[in-house]
This record gives C-alpha cells, structure tokens and sequence, in this order.
C-alpha cells in the first residue's frame, strides 16, 4: 500500500528544517539544515534526503512552509498552505502539549513568546529591530571563547558563581564580556552569565508585560542550550518543557497546518518531489516605474516565471495569471 | 509663487483644488518613496521621529520641481510636531535652499500674522472668498475619506482584490493632471463609481479591525507600510480613528460646539488617561476603548519610534486589553523598520483573531442552544 505523509518546511535565516509527519502526526523523518543563504539549494537538498528516505512508493499529502523564506519556498514547492512562524509555532507546540499556556522560541535571529488560553493563541511579541536575545548571539560568543556551541549549556550547568553580564545589546554584552575575562573569571561562570543575560534579555523585552503562565514550552534551536533551559526555570519558578524535536517545531507546525488545509480544498498543490533536480533561476531587478525603485524578485522555472513579488504597487504581480497569485 | 506642501496622507488634494481655485500655482511633492524617506534620513536629526523626516524628504523634492514657498501648520500641543515648523525651516536653511516657509499656527496666538499669511498664499484680501474655498476643500477632504472607506471595504470583500489596487493606484497619478476642486471632485466620484463595480462577495463575514495612532502614521500608506492594503488583502475591513476630514471637523466643526466623535474619545479615555499629554495620545486610548466598545475584532496601534505621546498610550493600552478583552497589536515604524517582520507580526496577529473568532463561534453552538 502507498503510505501518505504531510511534509512541512521551515525555512529560516539560520536553518531550514524539513519533516514528514504520518496519519497520527508522528515525526518520521526530519532533516536540519544550515541556510547559509541559500535557501534553493538547502531546500533542494533536504528533499532529495526525504526522496532518498522514502523510496518509491508513496505519496506527499499535503505541504506547508514557514520561516522567513516561506514565500520562497511556497512557491518553489507549490504548498498548500503559507504560514507567519508564530501560528506555525503555537500549532506544533499544542500538538506536543494540548494544555499548553506559554510557548518561548529562540531561533536563530527571532526570538518570540506565545501565550495561548484553551489551545488558542491569545497573545504574542517577537523581538524587535536586533538579535540581542537570539541563539546568532550565542553563536558568537562561543566563537569568541572558542567552544563548540553544543557544549555551550553544559559547561554553564558547572558554574557555581554566575559572572553578572549587561546583555541588553550584544555590543555591550561583548565588552562587557571581555572586561570579565580580564578580572580573571572562571570560563563556566562568564558562560553561565551570558546564558541569565540571554534570558534577563528575552524576559524584559520580549516578554515585558505577558502573562507568563505554565506549562510553559521551550523550543527553537536554542533550546538544546541546557543552561539557558535553566536560567528560564530558575527565573519563571517553573519547570520548563523542551520537546523532543525542538529543533523543528516550526516545521512540524506547517505540515499540521497543510494537513488541515487540504481537508478542505481536497487536492494538494504539491509539485511534486522531483523539482528538487529542476535548476531554477532567480532573477531580482530594480523597477523603474517610479522613485520608490522597488526590487522586484522573479523566480523562474527554465522560461516559466513561477511568481514575483516586491514591488509596491503591484505592477509586475497583478501581471501575473490570478491563480498564481501569491501575496506576501 | 510655487507652492509646496508635506504629503499627510490625502491632505493634499484638498490644498491643490483649494490653491488652484484660487489661482495659485501648487507644485505637487512626489508621493512619498524610498527616495523622499533616504533624502530625509540624510538631513534630519538621526533621532526625531519619522514624519519630519518624511517632510524634509518632501520639501527637497519639491524644491527640485521648482517650488519657493513651503506652507505647513503649526500645533498648541506638547508634542514635537509643534516645532516642526520651525525646525524644518532652520534645515532647508543651513542647506542652503532660498525658500519662504510659512506656517500656519491655529488662531489662539497672533491673528495678525495668521491673517498676513493667509493673504500672501491665497493672493487675496477677500476672506469671505477663502472661506468658501476652505468650504470646497473640506468637502474634498469628506468625499476623499469616504474614497478610502469604500476602497478599503471592496478590497476586503473583493474576488479580485488587486483591480482594486489598479484603480487607486491610477487615481493617485490622474489627480496630478487635474486641476480645481471640481475636476477633483468628479475624479473622485467617477473612481468611487468604478471601485463599486468591482465584484464582491456580499455574504462574507470580514474580520473588522480598528486602527489607532498619531495622526500622521495612520493616514500616511508609505509610512505605515501600507497596512490598509495588507489587511484588505488578507480579507480583513478597518477602521481608522483618525482621518484628515475627522480632524477638520473636530478643529473647525462639531468639536468647537463641544460634540462629535473627538470629543466622546476624550470622555471615553477618562478612566485611563484624564488628561492631555500631547499629540493624539488621549485619542488614541479613547479611540481603543470606543472600538472594542463598538466590538471590533481587534485594534491596531501604530506609533512612528519616540513618539512621547504615543508611548504613553502604547503603556496603557494593556490595561484597556484586559479590560474589554480585545487584542491590541502595536506596530512601531521608523526608517529602520524592516517589512518582512512587519508582515509576519501582521499575519500572526490576523491568525489570532481568526481563531478567536471560530473559538467564540464553537462555544456559542455547544453552549448556546
């Protein structure tokens, strides 16, 4: 018998995340990619892996993008559903845990919380303008020490005295960073210290003035971070819940999301797994209808223009077939 | 005399049909762009808020079409747009543009002066004469507010949501080709006549949403990012608290006597905010109470970065959320705002109100009969 699975892709700034989800929304496969800026080919790549894991016979029921690259890879991909990584987020961490009340994501340049009540999401805040408070400032720091950034929480977890750090901009934290190291600090006290000015940092921005009630769920890539995990608990006063796929919760989300969109609609819009040997073509130009000078986006499939978007006015996408029509 | 003026969402027209009735010659800023928005950035102080920089933006383009004279109000409120005039004038100034910058401060300062420059740009003594033009400029002003309501409506409602779009877009460059109130006036009536044409889906239940904020970033599109335009595109109708026609009709109208909408604002603010702090920081609170009070879906404020009187509100706005349950979303623009997050809170926050919607409608069927 042909097995059917619902594919969900998340592509970020960081990574892009690729998984299938059975009948009973179970991960079966899952597939973690660096971006590195190309989200094409870092796409392409992720399907041929689920082409490779699959074999012949079966067939991709629905499929559903998020992320930051979702519009890219929406249309790339022909998905049934487009979805903002907040929904996506807060469907995959209720699927994890029905009761949930605060879900905290840190990526790789968002950070974000939700609060849902009964399943619904009645609030949300995302960072704004910098990425302070995201795992890239992680990422750097560990650079600077020259640790791994996977053996980053678990030498935080050794600290017995936290070195206070200011973490409201990752320019200062930095400064402030390296004035510790030279009073002679201990490397797991500093660690430890980035991890609390990490979390002081989300919880006062962030989170400033939401009502964080538990369960509370943590996931996004800096969740693997066990002392960030704890810097959360020892500042909630509450047990924190990292799921299984943290990694990929956005992803998970969107294969939900698809699989109840065609519910609907009955028909996937899926085009299917080969178009990860089609070579397409992005082609940006400078529109110069009028000042604004948009930079309209084209992206192509040999001679066939899939879709454009970025221009204001809507010259190049109203000429577009209406049923190609997508929006950002 | 080439007179020029700061785009403030659809003010202009209604200064161009009164100006040209008059026989003055009015020199059209280009609509705002990425250019006016780096022209402004470059020359404004790095950390006042974003519409005077739009203004400088504006001024020099107009300036490059050949414009002398700049004219703009002035304000009696504690807020920076009270300086505005002065400011702006001093930076055209140290650039080195010759231009004459007049401003029109509300009559409760020096009369003389207020008469003197209304002399020297309507070019006549005859103030019965302008008064009948302000008249015809107000009525520009209604039926350009009543444009933007029926566009926005259609466009929610709309199968083809972008031919809606193409028919603004094209009345925004017809209007520069037009001259006087009355080819303005049967410009706008011919367009509100095309736009009700358009297809719609009349039974569709559109999510209503209320916009709120300083005047300025909610009737300006290139600043707020064309928000009306994305909550029409995603199906959803607005509202906005203030328009150009609300406030004349609050400053030279109903809200002299005491009455209309502004005034219920100020009563409705009370419990939160009884007193001014500049701006339209009482109106904005007052306005989030009037909408969830009138049981809109959701409320949007939108504030340009820095704005004192906005803060405050944006402060107390959690408070009216709690209290009328009612999700408001705040969005901050400045020249730094990048859109692809702005979509993405916009999108997420449509989604909530979605599904607080189908939420409420799934109890009211399981505990409702």
């Amino acid at each position: 018998m042909i097995k059917g699975y619902y594919m969900g892709v998340d592509v970020g700034s960081v990574s892009t995340n690729v998984v299938l989800l059975n009948e009973k929304n179970e991960v079966i496969f899952k597939k973690y990619i660096r971006t590195q800026g190309k989200p094409i080919i870092k796409l392409q790549q992720g399907l041929k892996e689920v082409k490779d894991f699959l074999g012949n016979d079966f067939k991709i029921k629905a499929v559903g993008t998020t992320g930051s690259g979702r519009q890219l890879a929406g249309t790339i991909l022909g998905a049934d559903i487009i979805k903002n990584e907040i929904t996506a987020h807060a469907v995959s961490a209720i699927n994890f845990m029905p009761d949930v009340n605060t879900v905290l994501e840190i990526g790789g340049q968002d950070s974000k919380i939700i609060i849902l009540k009964d399943s619904i999401v009645v609030d949300f805040a995302m960072n704004t303008v910098c990425a302070a408070g995201t795992g890239s400032f992680l990422d750097r720091q560990a650079g600077r020490l020259g640790i791994d950034i996977k053996e980053f929480g678990n030498i935080a977890l050794k600290s017995k005295n936290p070195v206070r750090i200011a973490g409201r901009c990752a320019v200062f934290a930095e400064s402030d960073m390296i004035h510790k190291q030279q009073l002679g600090h201990n490397e797991e006290d500093i660690i430890r210290g980035l991890c609390e000015a990490l979390v002081r940092n989300y919880l006062n921005n962030v989170g400033k003035g939401k009502n964080i009630k538990p369960p509370v769920v943590f996931q996004g890539g800096v969740a693997a971070n066990l002392g960030i995990k704890e810097a959360f608990e020892r500042e909630l006063g509450s047990e924190i819940f990292v799921p299984k796929h943290y990694d990929v919760m956005g992803a998970i989300g969107a294969s939900i999301l698809a699989r109840e969109e065609v519910k609907k609609t009955k028909k996937t819009k899926f085009r299917g797994i080969n178009i990860a040997d089609i070579n397409y073509k992005i082609k940006g130009f400078e529109c110069s209808g009028c000042s604004n000078l948009c930079e309209i986006v084209e992206i192509c499939d040999g001679s066939k223009v899939l879709a454009r978007w970025g221009d204001k006015c809507g010259k190049w996408t109203n000429a577009m077939d209406l049923d190609d029509h997508k929006l950002a | 005399m080439k007179i020029t003026f700061p785009h403030m969402g659809n003010v202009y027209i209604a200064i161009k049909g009164v100006l040209e009735d008059l026989n003055q010659e009015v020199i059209l800023p280009p609509r705002c762009s990425k250019r006016t928005l780096e022209i402004g950035t470059k020359y404004s102080p790095e950390s006042i808020c974003l519409p005077l920089k739009i203004n400088i933006g504006n001024y020099i383009e107009s300036i490059e079409k050949g414009a002398d004279t700049i004219i703009i109000v002035g304000s009696n409120g504690p807020c920076r747009f009270g300086l505005y005039s002065l400011l702006e004038k001093n930076i055209l100034m140290d650039l080195g543009y010759n231009v004459d910058v007049i401003s029109f401060d509300p009559p409760n300062g020096n009369y003389n002066l207020l008469f003197k420059n209304i002399e020297k740009i309507t070019g006549t003594k005859n103030m019965y004469q302008v008064l009948k033009k302000v008249n015809i400029g107000k009525k520009i002003l209604k039926d350009m507010d009543n444009l933007m309501d029926i566009s926005n409506k259609k466009r929610a409602h709309a199968y083809e949501k972008y031919k809606v779009d193409n028919r603004m877009n094209s009345f925004y460059q017809s209007i520069e080709y037009v001259h006087g109130s009355n080819e303005i006036l049967n410009l706008i009536d011919n367009t509100i006549k095309d736009i009700s044409i358009i297809e719609e889906n009349k039974e569709k239940d559109c999510l209503k949403v209320g916009i709120i904020g300083e005047i300025y970033t909610i009737i300006e599109p290139f600043v707020n990012l064309e928000i009306e335009k994305k909550l029409g595109h995603m199906g959803v109708e607005i509202e906005k608290s203030l328009t150009p026609y609300k406030w004349v009709e609050h400053h030279w109208g109903k809200g002299r006597l005491g009455i209309g909408e502004e005034v219920r604002k100020i009563k409705e603010a009370k419990p939160y905010l009884s007193t001014l702090v500049g701006g339209h920081g009482r109106e904005t609170v007052g306005s989030a109470v009037l909408y969830a009070k009138k049981g809109f879906d959701g409320i949007i404020h939108i504030l340009p970065l820095n704005c004192m009187p906005e803060i405050v509100a944006q402060t107390i706005l959690p408070t009216v959320e709690k209290d009328y349950s009612v999700p408001i979303l705040t969005l901050i623009v400045d020249e730094m705002t990048g859109e692809a997050g702005y979509n993405t809170r916009l999108e997420a926050y449509i989604d909530l109100l979605k599904k607080r919607r189908e939420h409420a409608n799934d109890k009211g069927i399981l505990y409702g009969s």
